[in-house]
């Protein structure tokens, strides 16, 4: 039977816009285009930080600076985009209104952008029960619920108030997971970041809500480096959530953020993104590129961090959020959904790192490519030889949709313990014409239902976003599809 | 309700139904019978808009519109309903949720307000009793891992709760064991009403010791080659379909 029917349907689900490209009209203080060691000390001098951060900026951008004349940006990912001029990007931007001490005191423009995005940072999100921390451009812009998580010793603010108000834990934490040394990109957000989240959550402390950050581009030109620290002490729980949108700009806009995670004994961090940068075009002309680094420390026994991700923005994404198994008994895990539809590109995947004895991991990875998408799986077992038990069980399912796009799969795996046991399942399939027949044939559209195919592909990951994003995800995932199915 | 005049249509460069003509009016319970081959699934995938195969002739008219032009999914909406002879399975999507997703583009399409989830249920709830059916089997992903005949019953469960004006059953008695029959057939029997009509393609006439039909027609070779009533198809049980298609003009293929 030919397939030209679902094709069809595919294309045309591929073809709708991004409802999030709207610019905000917000005067901006911004650094020129470019870098050198002046641009980390204005940007250091800007945030009044103490000596120790311009110390780490400075170690971190004179490393950066070996490597770009050294070999420049990594090449090793399946991607491929013209090289990045790091001299014509904007390393810090700000919106010209000094950060506010209250929410009543925040630009209303900025405001209104959150509520066109639909996080209201008022009262409708107390009612909800998320406290939101909202990066805008580069700047952190107000943190909900402070003093309600202030109550149990739960510290959740921008970087930046952190640096100012819990210089210790930032100077003991910071870069202890992802050194500035890491990776090109790290370094460089080691040099400039300009803002991000914190949050600390003390012994047996259980997090009574969401926490949530939501990161917005505006600004023409400018890269965006945030860097987000979260520390779990001893017996403590938090879930994280994290979204992402920018503007619709012809140009593509650098985005390299560092997550780092730390849980301690028992501790359980719960980190889920739904990623929706500007994707570009139909052709591909624009959209972010996204080169992040995350990655946690399951520093003692019994610790867990899960990260969960849906992937539907950026024209290219370069993501591998990882886990470190310290600890004995800590267990990591990554369950991801990328969806590459038009021109993106996605290389993505996670390392699990066994050092501790009986660590456990667990891989769940959902590729969708639509369109000319390119959707890559990367990612790394490594079982060193003192962990003794250690368990590994990867999922890596691909899902294509049309016959223009591809799916690429690259597990490595590196076992030096002989009491390891390390799975590995993979499966590529389309949405066959017979499933649209059916699905058409009970009155749904052929978008409805790819969309309701695609989605019950991703369920499993679903399940791991807390309700309301989930909801959410499933809705993006519709939408990012739209056009890209046929 | 449908009007079949001189059908023609197979699959690229093979003609599978050569010259169908058949109409059936509302309250009408019609039997499409025949042997194996000789076209009854492609007749019924075709009123369906099954895009695997090319109409090359004649037309069908569907409450006097012209079906043929219409996509699948504008059929179902109008009211046209197929049972699947082999029910297609959809992982990860659980059954309920494709159930009202069906629903609900059915009302919309009538001008109907969407059920939301409560009304849903209920409605959901009181059909499955009717087809004997576990409630577990609504969380459960559309068709995966389901047995043979609880792929038929889910078939009869979505009939009953789009209650479509045509229904169209393709071989929905094969495969099944004698409960499964009488649970199908009285989801059948249910939905016989004045205005609306049913077309039952089948191999055996054992559905139609419980569900009685106005009119039966034999297909051999792509033609109907016989109609009559409800004694034709114990007339068939008895003689076999090579009775009739020694007697009627068989066009090689």
């Amino acid at each position: 039977m030919s397939s030209s029917g679902s094709q069809r349907i595919i294309e045309e689900f591929a073809n709708r816009g991004y409802p999030y490209g709207f610019v905000s009209a917000v005067e901006s203080d911004s650094t020129p285009p470019g870098l050198d060691e002046g641009i980390v000390r204005t940007i250091s001098a800007k945030k009044g930080e103490p000596q120790f951060m311009l110390d780490w900026r400075l170690r971190a951008y004179r490393h950066w600076r070996t490597l770009e004349r050294a070999a420049g940006e990594p090449r090793w990912a399946n991607v491929r985009y013209p090289a990045i001029d790091y001299d014509k990007i904007v390393y810090y931007s700000a919106p010209k209104q000094k950060v506010a001490a209250r929410l009543e005191d925040v630009d209303p423009e900025i405001l209104r952008t959150f509520e066109k995005l639909g996080i209201p940072l008022d009262e409708q999100k107390r009612l909800s029960g998320v406290a939101v921390d909202a990066v805008f451009d580069s700047v952190s812009v107000g943190t909900t619920f402070k003093e309600k998580l202030a109550e149990l010793g739960v510290i959740f603010c921008s970087f930046s108030e952190a640096v100012q108000e819990h210089p210790a834990l930032v100077e003991r934490y910071l870069g202890s997971v992802v050194p500035y040394t890491d990776n090109f990109y790290a370094s460089l957000n080691s040099a400039v970041f300009s803002d991000g989240s914190f949050c600390y959550v003390p012994k047996g402390v259980r997090c009574p809500m969401e926490l949530s950050t939501y990161f917005r581009i505006n600004a023409a030109g400018s890269g965006q480096f945030e860097r987000t620290l979260i520390i779990a002490e001893e017996g403590s729980y938090v879930s994280y959530l994290e979204g992402c949108t920018a503007p619709m700009r012809d140009e593509n806009q650098l985005h390299a953020a560092v997550v780092e995670l730390v849980a301690a004994e028992g501790a359980y961090i719960k980190y889920s993104t739904v990623q929706n940068w500007y994707a570009g075009d139909r052709e591909g002309k624009g959209g972010i590129f996204n080169f992040v680094t995350k990655r946690g420390k399951c520093a003692g026994a019994r610790a867990r961090i899960s990260w969960t991700q849906v992937e539907t923005g950026s024209a290219i994404t370069w993501k591998y959020p990882s886990v470190i198994l310290q600890g004995d008994e800590s267990v990591g895990e990554f369950y991801s959904v990328a969806l590459t539809n038009n021109h993106q590109q996605a290389d993505t995947g996670t390392k699990m790192i066994h050092i501790g004895k009986n660590t456990r991991s667990t891989i769940v990875s959902k590729g969708i490519s639509a369109g000319h998408g390119s959707n890559t799986y990367r990612g790394l077992v490594k079982v060193l030889p003192r962990a003794v038990n250690a368990r590994n069980y990867t999922q890596c399912d691909s899902m294509l949709l049309g016959s223009r796009c591809a799916a690429h799969t690259f597990p490595y795996i590196e076992v030096a313990n002989r009491s390891a046991v390390v799975e590995h399942e993979a499966s590529t399939r389309k949405i066959s014409d017979e499933q649209l027949f059916y699905c058409k044939q009970r009155g749904l559209s052929g978008e409805n239902a790819v969309s309701m195919i695609v989605n019950g592909f991703c369920k499993e990951i679903f399940r791991n976003l807390p309700m309301e994003f989930a909801v959410e995800a499933s809705r993006l995932l519709s939408v990012s599809l739209e056009g890209g199915v046929g | 309700m449908l009007s079949i005049r001189t059908l023609h249509a197979g699959v690229a460069g093979k003609e599978i139904l050569k010259g169908i003509d058949l109409e059936v009016r509302a309250g009408e319970v019609h039997a499409v019978m025949g042997p194996n081959g000789s076209g009854k699934s492609t007749l019924a995938q075709v009123l369906a808009g099954h895009p695997g195969f090319v109409v090359t002739r004649g037309e069908v008219l569907y409450d006097g519109r012209n079906l043929l032009e219409m996509p699948p999914e504008e059929r179902a909406r109008a009211g046209l309903f197929l049972a699947f002879q082999y029910p297609v399975e959809i992982p990860g999507v659980p059954n309920a949720e494709f159930l009202k997703a069906a629903v609900n583009a059915v009302r919309q399409h009538r001008g109907l307000e969407e059920l939301d989830a409560m009304e849903f249920l209920s409605l959901l709830k009181e059909k499955m009793t009717l087809v004997d059916m576990d409630p577990a089997f609504m969380s459960r992903p559309v068709n995966e891992g389901f047995s043979g005949g609880e792929k038929k019953r889910n078939e009869i469960l979505q009939m009953a709760v789009l209650e479509p004006r045509l229904a169209i059953l393709d071989e929905t008695d094969s495969g099944l064991d004698i409960d499964a029959l009488r649970t199908v057939a009285d989801g059948i029997n249910r939905l016989r009403r004045p205005d609306n009509a049913i077309v039952l393609v089948t191999h055996y006439q054992r559905l139609l010791e419980y569900v009685t039909p106005d009119r039966v027609h034999v297909l051999s070779g792509g033609r109907i080659v016989k109609s009559g009533d409800r004694t034709l198809a114990h007339e068939l049980e008895a003689r076999g379909y090579e009775w009739l298609e020694a007697s009627a003009e068989v066009v090689p293929r």
